[in-house]
């Protein structure tokens, strides 16, 4: 057992809380992707190494070698001191290592440069109304026509579709072949003729959602990553990387201190509600499942650090965990408030800016989204434990 | 960074594991429930070291630290084995080594197995029964409930204020009953005082809470080796296990009981280990990481064993797979040294919340 990353990491922490000391003001505040301060900010990032660190320098990246520690070390900082840390997105997210992995010399030229500045966004049309769980059952159609692909069809869930300069889309582009072999990724541009955008509003009131609608939508024939048919090896490589940032242990950490704050201050009855020894019980319990989780975290860090350790099974267990938990924390706020926890929006009565509802919802949201956690019990039943598939229902004839 | 076992204490644990393996079949486990011995698997141990583990190399041992007991204590819980560990190889070893006044000799002894050393806290921790221990004159009165350990050849005994002494089995101021539970992989006894000498060891109390912390991260450990085997023994009977033509382990409602079990499991096994790494190198966060620990694996292991219980269906709940041992073994690791709402409590009263 040793948790001491070294000196050399303890240098690189003293830079970036200098860095973060010096600079802190030019941060934005808000989330206004569009807005030339964020964009001036991300800029600022990229050139210090604090974001994109490790996209080579020909794409517009800082150009670091992989380390993971360092990256630990940044994004621990920057949570720690508040400052935002740099755009966010899924096409940085997502795209971006995907095109770096599997994309055309040209495709990376092209789009990372822009998208990690922050002037190309993106969204993601993968879900469909009938392919959710099940997304390799989509049914969005590329037919190719000449030197270009025609897609017809409907997508669900696109996250920030109304802002979105471009799409990475998974289609159908081979009918005949089985469902995992028969998909395409495609990129086309959000101004496309035939592109349609409905917003879909969500239980926290907030529109980030889309359904979009495809009628002969037209798209040159090479904006299409990896090989006809691939479609699904591409996704499946961006799932990963998505399913490891939906739960972090730390911000769970930072939320059960402010939860302790706000049972400290809050009172029912003139007795404060962290002196109630029911809810200082089940604050206690969560806190513990929260110190599971962090240690679980450590664990999978160190396996990626020391080749030889197994942590595969903590790895998979953490976007189950990780959101239930979250979920339950924040549920917990709501209850020690009583009718006060209900308030909302412009309610003068609001606590920590309603942080507490909303972040309630969302992670609802997230046990649902991103895999459900009824899936990840199958992955982890089936790849964990290994135990049988279900049998196969075969498809009824049409 | 390395958050996981060296390669020797891989290597300690497959050891424990193979001697365990060989030596800690269910039938054995049975033969002790029904009133058998453990001197043999006690001296199986001893050949092995553990005894010694804790002890400074100065008495005689081998001078390692509390993540090195626990992996044995996972073990000693996976196969459910009898035996004295919780309070001779570890909460004794420790008190006494930290213990102001010599106890060189006693340590030598509890080293090579051939001393047991037994517990008997309960009294300082939430005592029941209205039983109480006074110590006056180094006369030791009253009682001891659920000490644990029967067969020891001394008692490690806490008084309501934290002060520690030990005192001798064979004195004639001391008797003790067995105390029948539903754990039958170790047994408990009932300690009087009537006027037996007890010798200090500490009227420290942070000496007390810190013996307290390392036995509550053993009973974890324990539990954790007890819950990880329950769930492997779950997994493999619903491979077995046909009806409606397809083995049980196919059905998405047993897969996700398993799969809930692996969730909650698995991340204890990094708190566990940490939490007996924070016992000597991070006591900053060693009390609260103990407390958590304990009562964290307590719930995880309430949780598991009862499932597991139920993935075997009517089988689970019969004498004849022995599954009912590891059931009650975690149990009865929940309510010894503090049940879980009691820890949490103190885990509260540290964060200066009380």
């Amino acid at each position: 057992m040793d948790l001491s990353f070294g000196p050399e990491y303890d240098d690189f922490r003293s830079d970036v809380v200098n860095f973060l000391n010096n600079n802190s003001d030019k941060a934005p505040k808000g989330g206004d992707l569009r807005g030339e301060q964020a964009k001036d900010w991300q800029k600022l990032l990229i050139e210090n190494g604090y974001t994109c660190r490790t996209i080579p320098k020909e794409y517009g990246g800082f150009g670091a070698e992989p380390d993971i520690i360092k990256s630990r070390i940044i994004g621990e900082e920057f949570s720690k001191s508040r400052v935002n840390p740099g755009l966010g997105g899924q096409g940085i997210s997502m795209l971006v290592p995907t095109l770096l992995e599997m994309g055309t010399e040209e495709q990376k030229q092209k789009f990372i440069r822009p998208t990690i500045h922050g002037d190309m966004i993106w969204c993601q049309g993968y879900s469909e109304p009938g392919a959710g769980s099940d997304l390799a059952s989509l049914t969005t159609a590329a037919v190719l026509d000449g030197d270009e692909w025609v897609v017809n069809g409907q997508k669900i869930w696109t996250s920030t579709a109304h802002l979105a300069d471009w799409i990475f889309c998974l289609v159908r582009s081979e009918p005949e072949a089985p469902k995992h072999k028969g998909i395409s990724f495609l990129l086309f541009e959000m101004t496309t003729p035939g592109i349609e955008i409905r917003p879909l509003v969500d239980m926290t009131g907030v529109a980030n959602f889309n359904e979009t609608f495809f009628t002969d939508v037209r798209v040159p024939k090479n904006q299409i990553v990896g090989e006809r048919g691939q479609g699904w090896q591409v996704a499946n490589a961006i799932l990963g990387h998505e399913r490891d940032t939906l739960a972090p242990p730390n911000t769970a950490q930072t939320r059960i201190n402010a939860l302790v704050e706000l049972m400290k201050t809050e009172t029912a009855g003139g007795e404060r509600l962290i002196d109630n020894p029911i809810y200082k019980d089940r604050l206690m319990k969560i806190q513990g499942r929260v110190l599971a989780m962090k240690y679980n975290d450590m664990r999978v860090l160190s396996s990626r650090l020391n080749p030889g350790q197994d942590a595969s099974l903590s790895r998979m267990i953490t976007k189950l965990q990780g959101t239930e938990l979250r979920h339950e924390l924040e549920g917990l706020a709501i209850d020690i408030m009583g009718e006060v926890g209900l308030s909302y929006d412009d309610n003068p009565h609001l606590r920590g800016a309603g942080s507490w509802q909303r972040e309630y919802m969302y992670y609802l949201g997230l046990i649902i989204g991103g895999g459900t956690s009824q899936i990840q019990k199958n992955i982890i039943s089936e790849r964990g434990l290994g135990m049988p598939r279900e049998p196969k229902i075969e498809k009824k004839a049409v | 960074m390395r958050f996981g076992l060296s390669e020797e204490q891989t290597l300690l644990k497959d050891n424990v594991n193979r001697f365990l393996e060989d030596n800690m079949p269910l039938d054995k486990v049975r033969e002790y429930a029904d009133g058998g011995s453990d001197a043999s698997i006690w001296q199986g141990l001893s050949d092995l070291g553990i005894p010694a583990l804790l002890i400074p190399e100065e008495f005689g041992g081998v001078g390692l630290k509390p993540l090195d007991a626990a992996i044995v204590a996972e073990s000693l819980g996976h196969h459910i084995a009898p035996g004295p560990f919780l309070g001779s190889a570890v909460m004794a070893p420790f008190a006494l080594s930290n213990s102001p006044d010599g106890f060189a000799e006693v340590l030598s002894a509890i080293a090579t197995g051939e001393h047991r050393v037994g517990v008997a806290f309960g009294e300082a921790i939430a005592r029941r029964n209205q039983a109480s221990v006074n110590v006056k004159d180094g006369k030791i009165e009253g009682t001891s409930l659920f000490a644990f350990d029967a067969d020891a050849d001394s008692y490690l005994v806490a008084d309501q204020s934290k002060n520690m002494f030990l005192v001798s089995a064979d004195d004639d101021g001391l008797s003790r009953s067995n105390l029948t539970t539903v754990d039958r992989t170790r047994r408990t006894v009932e300690l009087t005082y009537s006027g037996a000498s007890a010798k200090p060891v500490s009227t420290d109390s942070s000496l007390f809470d810190r013996t307290l912390d390392i036995g509550r991260v053993m009973l974890a450990a324990d539990t954790l080796g007890a819950a990880q085997s329950m769930l492997d023994q779950a997994v493999e009977y619903a491979k077995q296990r046909e009806q409606f033509n397809r083995p049980i382990a196919s059905f998405q409602a047993v897969k996700h009981m398993c799969a809930e079990m692996a969730a909650s499991l698995e991340p204890c096994r990094a708190m566990v280990w940490f939490a007996a790494h924070a016992l000597s190198d991070v006591p900053e966060e060693a009390r609260l990481t103990a407390c958590h620990t304990k009562a964290h694996l307590a719930e995880v292991g309430q949780f598991v064993s009862r499932t597991a219980t139920e993935v075997h269906g009517g089988m689970g709940f019969t004498d004849l797979l022995g599954l009912h041992y590891w059931f009650k073994r975690i149990g009865a690791n929940r309510q010894w040294l503090g049940a879980p709402e009691f820890v949490r409590s103190e885990a509260a009263i540290l964060q200066g919340v009380d």
